[in-house]
């Protein structure tokens, strides 16, 4: 198929190359010298930047400081006292959230149960906004040239410390650290309604002990499990499950129907209907942008490329 | 407002101003690790234990690692003396 040259033009745009020609540098004309500038009338010098004593400079700044601390302190000296009975935020959504939280949501934990059942919006929107982030991070560093075949080539940066370590301390430690680091984050994600933790902290957990994994073991062993393939998918299927379950869950609420979401027994793994998968969701999304971040900030590329 | 939280926030306010008053960028990013820990710990004495998880895991794990990769990848970090024999 034949596309119109504007069209390639645009496509050849998005892929990197250079459409637009750079225009010949035309000699400068010599610029004439600028008449001195005269004071003014009433006889006092104006503000010269580059002419002014450098104290003035350090007098400013130091006055700007002590005014904004100031302020600042003065504004958080009127909050109200942590734990007061008179504060603002006791209100009717305190209320129910305190007296319903358990039979509406079905968690112990009643922040996730707000998080992810009351406000469950407002996390998609979290986790859309992590989604973005790496995607910035990944236009801006990753690091990828076009073979001759077309296939990208993510080349290896300059740095001495992409083999895996040979630090034997490290290494030992890292045998102890990764698993049980490991566990504990898909501990703290799976029991997001029932003690404190959620999809973002244990997240977290999960991502950095990646990140322990890759450093103490190498890139290439990292690789066998983790290619850049298994980061997008994930990525993918942990949003469009997060929207498709909380779309049913808003649209049978809206509409008035029944969900049909099981609440459960309080208190059990497999309780407080949705809150669950969408923990698990939420920290697969964390997971997988904590290491993203690591790995395009290090080398370039998630994954060994191609 | 007892003593042990009194001593945690003086501790934070001394980190805080010694983060933007040293030269050395990378004990810079050591005190800042130091003060996302004890944040944790004062998230923990204000009865919030999501937030000390997530501050633990976030702020005195993978941002510190993050700013460490990036002081090395503009060679702010000296490079270990063995790989350097090696070459």
């Amino acid at each position: 198929m034949k596309l119109s040259p504007s069209l390639e033009r645009f496509i050849n745009w998005v892929e990197g190359e250079d459409v637009f020609p750079v225009p010949e540098a035309k000699p400068v004309p010599r610029a004439r010298k600028a008449p001195a500038r005269r004071r003014r009338k009433t006889g006092a010098p104006f503000f010269r930047p580059g002419k002014t004593l450098p104290v003035v400079y350090d007098m400013i700044a130091v006055i700007v400081c002590i005014t904004v601390i100031l302020t600042l302190l003065i504004t958080v000296s009127w909050l109200p006292r942590f734990g007061g009975e008179t504060n603002p935020h006791l209100n009717e959504v305190y209320a129910r959230y305190i007296e319903s939280g358990l039979d509406e949501a079905g968690a112990v934990n009643t922040v996730a149960g707000m998080i992810l059942d009351y406000r469950a919006f407002d996390t998609l929107g979290e986790s859309n906004v992590l989604f973005i982030a790496v995607c910035s991070v990944l236009i801006l560093l990753r690091a990828d040239r076009k073979e001759k075949d077309g296939s990208l080539n993510i080349p290896e940066l300059q740095i001495p410390w992409s083999a895996p370590s040979e630090d034997p301390v490290f290494r030992a430690s890292a045998y102890i650290l990764v698993p049980a680091t490991a566990l504990f984050g898909i501990y703290v994600v799976l029991n997001g309604h029932l003690s404190a933790g959620g999809g973002f902290s244990g997240g977290a957990v999960i991502g950095a002990s990646m990140i322990l994994y890759v450093n103490a073991f190498g890139w290439e062993k990292m690789d066998r499990f983790f290619t850049y393939n298994t980061y997008k998918w994930i990525m993918f299927f942990s949003l469009i499950t997060y929207t498709v379950l909380k779309t049913w869950s808003f649209y049978t609420g809206a509409n008035g129907i029944e969900s049909g979401i099981p609440l459960g027994n309080p208190g059990a793994i497999l309780s407080s209907g949705l809150i669950l998968p969408l923990n698990i969701c939420v920290g697969l999304v964390v997971a997988c942008t904590m290491y993203s971040f690591y790995a395009l900030f290090r080398k370039g590329g998630i994954g060994n490329g191609k | 407002m007892n003593l042990a939280v009194a001593f945690l926030l003086g501790f934070l306010i001394v980190c805080a101003a010694a983060v933007a008053l040293t030269k050395n960028l990378l004990a810079a990013v050591l005190i800042q690790m130091g003060y996302s820990t004890i944040m944790s710990v004062i998230w923990l004495l204000l009865e919030s234990p999501d937030l000390a998880i997530t501050e633990a895991a976030v702020g005195a794990g993978v941002t510190s690692i993050l700013f460490f990769v990036a002081l090395l990848r503009i060679g702010a970090i000296a490079r270990a003396r063995k790989e350097e024999r090696k070459k």
